[in-house]
């Protein structure tokens, strides 16, 4: 075995996004050593192309916003599947934590009193969405990272060392984590993709900040970082994860050029009147108001609009639906023969706003199009498809303290689980980052304090297994190219477990993921261990397999079609699947997967609830007897002027 | 629909390396780095290169395509001619690591070196009051996607190493600027603009402006205001006892900067 680099550190944080960040900022602030590693360079993990806002019931738009509504709006998101108490936390302190990032430094867009100015968003009942234009996750990142470099800054006053509390090992790649023989987490494996040079970081808590899973399919607005690295680690070390069938499809990607396919189109491009038609000119989501929703949408265009105008006397068009629903409906139309040439619909808001004000009002998207499409949206239609977008599932953690079934591992943001149910609402992604980055930092850093000196230990056997574990496309000579098995697996996860599933082609593609796993044992690569993205890829790889095993095998089991889950077979909600979570670990070489009951929720939180709602989600004897104090029925806008 | 586009691609790492060549396909609506990438998945599983978000947004993808700093991503294959050989090389100012990948920890280094935002001591978290157009000018700057391809370009560094210690280039005047001009900063940044950003190396040249991807002024909104409040502290005699006092936020000469 080679010399390996060597550190120690009280806390781990594998991942430097909005959730990685913030849990390093609490982990220093409770005086714990703590190392950031990740792949890219610092600030470019995915927070960074987060466009929207950042949802949070500060009321300084409309002062009836209250934690309570955006609660309600957070359960109705991900139909009442999600950890409840999460969202109640979630709820409760997303306001402190983004006035928290006005004191490092963030420069929100502000309303004429001075305050934060908050935006309108799908299933958000008042406007709630901080946001910077449509960059709101650039400003994120960018406060978090200065807000590092000043306590960097304050250390080395303090200590004459920039890095004596908190180092970021940036483009480094955590391959493993080390368990000891009770289980307990000892340190992080990984290498440096600079040199290719292997690293141990020693530690009794480890934070996973890592991300998505969007890589598994080959539409998406995800980038290359996206592998499940963050979700195999923790199953491999003896952990869960759960919910993980439920895949946020955006309605609206790009769909031309193909090497654009995918890249995000915003929301807002709907809210600020875009008009979606296929390619018979038919304004289409009339003919998809799901039952549930029909006294809430326009079912004529003439009323649809004259909502922009007057909204309290119309009612909203329904390219406003949930994401989940307008999803399907593109879906649909395509697969009917009625979309564009390039395999999309039209999405058209020239024809609603005159030039000079969609370039104000979205400034990113008139030039992502310009830029990429040669496509001008003040005078052309865009042609845009469903995207893989987020993923709901994620490691199984404690609500309050993050804290996943592994001794010592703590999990927050898109890689922990719960939160969100079967459908994330937009926007509650960056404030969940923050929530929870924060409470899983605090909880590696009270685990630290409670264990005192008794900590594991990394021994030389973890480390030559780990090694040559992560040698072995090196030494497979004439093996498959990784590049050619990754694109073979992503049309397969498009293909058989996209946004509509069935039973035969999810059967259909597990059989084929056995192959994958198969073959991924034996591919190799070239070159050397410097900066090699074969080699990088190759070792993903086996993530991208177990994270799509998890997508397949959860989705085969739930017979029932629930937020970012539809199955063709199955295609109502039914409140009986809403009393489990399905649950993976590994078993062997694959993904085993169980059903697991769901706690249920607190009669306070419950009483917030009108009663007949709660019957379109929960079995009778789950139901509250007595008749509740009524609650505001649900009357979640995505407005007008939504950026 | 495609063609063969011909490749040439600087193969190599901090010990030395070389121009190849590729002969590599290009369909329709491609940019620079889906050519690259091509490369990767067919000819040179090895070939190093720096990417995230295909979109123009992460900043990672800086390079040189035929002699011009440019993102990859947001380089369209259309703008070049079937016929022409495009040259794709790494960022000339920082060091090699490895073919397309350069090594930028100049740029953290100097970061690290600028006074961070200082809010008054007495302020709450939720009691901030800023006006959209006080935050504007900063918030002008923090479109900054860190490509670095504005430090790559300023010739006071590209064309002199040796200034490296005593510059931080524009990305990082730029950066002094944007704390200097948050309305709720505390903190008066302009001895060390000069003695340990070297704010005197820039003459105004405006490389780095035509470069930035995000099309900020950076040298008429952020460096060019800066220099002129540096020069107010170096020749104002009153200045000691000015500085005694809670700056005047209002007394910029620069305009609101336009909302793109
Ligand atoms: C185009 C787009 C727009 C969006 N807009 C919004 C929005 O408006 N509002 C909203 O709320 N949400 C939005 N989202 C979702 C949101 O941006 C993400 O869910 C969120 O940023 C994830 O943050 P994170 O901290 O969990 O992880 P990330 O920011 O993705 O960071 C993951 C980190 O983990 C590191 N990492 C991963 N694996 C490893 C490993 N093996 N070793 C070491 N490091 C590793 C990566 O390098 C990276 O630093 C959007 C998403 C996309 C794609
Ligand atoms: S304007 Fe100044 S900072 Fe910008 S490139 Fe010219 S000399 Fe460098
Ligand atoms: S100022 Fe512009 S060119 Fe310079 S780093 Fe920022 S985005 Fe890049
Ligand atoms: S890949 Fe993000 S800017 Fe090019």
């Amino acid at each position: 075995m080679s010399e390996i680099e060597r550190h120690t550190y009280d806390v781990v944080v594998i991942g430097a996004g909005g959730a990685g960040l913030r849990a390093a900022i609490e982990a220093r602030s409770n005086g714990k050593r703590t190392a950031i590693v990740c792949k890219s360079l610092f600030g470019k993990a995915h927070t960074v192309m987060a466009e929207g806002g950042i949802a949070a019931a500060m009321g300084n738009v409309n002062p009836h916003d209250n934690w309570q509504v955006h609660f309600r709006d957070t359960m109705r998101g991900g139909k009442f599947l999600n950890s409840w108490r999460m969202a109640e936390l979630h709820a409760k302190e997303a306001p402190q934590r983004v006035w928290e990032l006005e004191t490092y430094g963030a420069l929100f867009d502000r309303t004429p009193e001075g305050k934060i100015s908050q935006r309108n968003f799908g299933g958000h009942e008042y406007p709630r969405l901080a946001h910077v234009g449509d960059r709101t996750g650039l400003e994120l990142i960018r406060t978090l990272q200065q807000k590092i470099v000043s306590l960097q800054q304050e250390d080395f006053r303090n200590t004459g060392d920039y890095e004596s509390y908190i180092k970021v090992f940036a483009e480094c790649t955590i391959t493993r984590l080390l368990t000891d023989d009770s289980g307990a987490i000892a340190g992080a494996f990984g290498y440096f993709r600079e040199t290719g040079d292997f690293v141990t970081f020693e530690a009794p808590a480890v934070v996973l900040a890592t991300g998505g899973i969007g890589k598994s399919f080959k539409v998406t607005s995800n980038s290359w970082e996206y592998t499940g690295d963050g979700h195999a680690l923790a199953m491999r070390a003896g952990g869960t994860t759960l919910n993980m069938e439920f895949i946020q499809f955006h309605p609206t990607g790009m769909v031309w050029p193909p090497s654009v396919k995918g890249i995000l189109v915003t929301e807002s491009v709907r809210g600020d009147g875009g008009v979606l038609t296929n390619s018979e000119g038919t304004r289409f989501m009339f003919n998809y108001i799901p039952d549930v929703f029909k006294d809430k949408y326009a079912t004529t265009p003439e009323e649809a609009d004259r909502w922009y105008a007057d909204p309290d006397n119309n009612r909203r068009p329904p390219e406003l639906l949930p994401r989940d629903e307008v999803a399907r409906a593109i879906n649909s139309e395509v697969k009917a023969g009625r979309g564009t040439p390039n395999g999309g619909v039209y999405l058209d808001v020239s024809k609603r706003l005159p030039a000079d004000v969609i370039r104000k009002k979205l400034p990113s998207m008139w030039h992502q199009f310009k830029e990429l499409a040669d496509v001008d949206i003040t005078a052309q239609a865009m042609e845009v498809g469903p995207t893989c977008h987020y993923v709901m599932g994620g490691v199984e953690v404690d609500p309050d303290s993050g804290s996943a079934k592994v001794p010592g591992l703590f999990a927050a943001g898109e890689v922990s689980g719960g939160m969100h149910g079967s459908n994330r609402l937009g926007g509650n992604s960056l404030s969940d980052l923050l929530v929870f980055g924060r409470r899983a930092g605090l909880g590696a850093s009270e685990y630290v304090d409670a264990m005192g000196d008794r900590r594991p230990k990394v021994t030389e056997s973890m480390l030559v297994d780990a090694e040559a574990e992560a040698l072995v496309p090196f030494t497979t000579d004439g093996g498959e190219n990784p590049y050619s098995i990754h694109a073979e697996l992503q049309q397969t996860m498009n293909d058989l477990v996209g946004i509509i599933r069935t039973e035969s082609e999810m059967v259909d593609a597990l059989e084929k993921l056995a192959a994958f796993r198969e073959r991924v044992t034996r591919v190799s690569v070239v070159g050397g261990r410097a900066f090699n993205p074969g080699w990088h890829l190759a070792l993903d790889l086996k993530n991208i397999i177990m994270v799509s095993e998890c997508v397949a095998k959860s989705a085969l089991e739930r017979q029932e079609s629930r937020g970012g889950h539809t199955r063709d077979d199955f295609p109502t909600l039914d409140p009986n699947w809403r009393k489990v979570n399905v649950v993976c670990r590994i078993d062997g070489d694959s993904v085993a997967i169980k059903q697991q009951p769901i706690i249920a929720m607190r009669p306070d939180l419950l009483g917030l609830f009108d009663v007949e709602e709660l019957k379109k989600y929960l079995t009778a004897p789950e139901l509250p007897n007595a008749e509740l104090p009524n609650a505001e029925l649900p009357n979640a806008d995505l407005g007008k002027g939504d950026l | 629909m495609g063609y063969l586009a011909k490749f040439r691609v600087w193969r190599g790492d901090n010990e030395g390396g070389g121009l190849q060549d590729y002969a590599v396909e290009v369909n329709e609506g491609e940019v620079v780095l889906d050519i690259v990438h091509r490369l990767q998945a067919t000819q040179t599983p090895d070939l190093a290169v720096r990417w995230n978000c295909k979109a123009g947004k992460c900043g990672s993808c800086s390079a040189e395509v035929n002699g011009r700093p440019r993102l990859m991503c947001m380089t369209r294959m259309s703008t070049f001619t079937e016929d022409e050989v495009i040259t794709v090389t790494p960022m000339r100012t920082f060091p090699v690591i490895r073919d397309l990948v350069t090594d930028v920890s100049y740029n953290y280094e100097k970061a690290r070196m600028v006074p961070s935002f200082a809010p008054p001591a007495d302020l709450e978290p939720g009691d901030y009051r800023m006006a959209q157009i006080d935050v504007e000018r900063s918030q002008e700057f923090r479109k900054c996607i860190e490509c670095f391809l504005c430090n790559n370009t300023c010739h006071a560094v590209r064309d002199h190493e040796e200034n490296k210690t005593s510059f931080s280039g524009p990305r990082f005047l730029m950066r002094i600027a944007e704390l200097d001009m948050h309305p709720l900063d505390t903190v008066d940044r302009r001895q060390v603009a000069v003695e340990e950003h070297g704010i005197g190396y820039c003459n105004i040249t405006k490389c780095c402006t035509d470069v930035c991807p995000e099309h900020i002024a950076i040298t008429d909104n952020a460096i060019i205001p800066l220099k002129e409040r540096v020069a107010d502290k170096k020749y104002d005699p009153l200045f000691s006892i000015a500085s005694l006092f809670r700056r005047n936020k209002d007394d910029r000469t620069a305009p609101p900067a336009a909302k793109v």
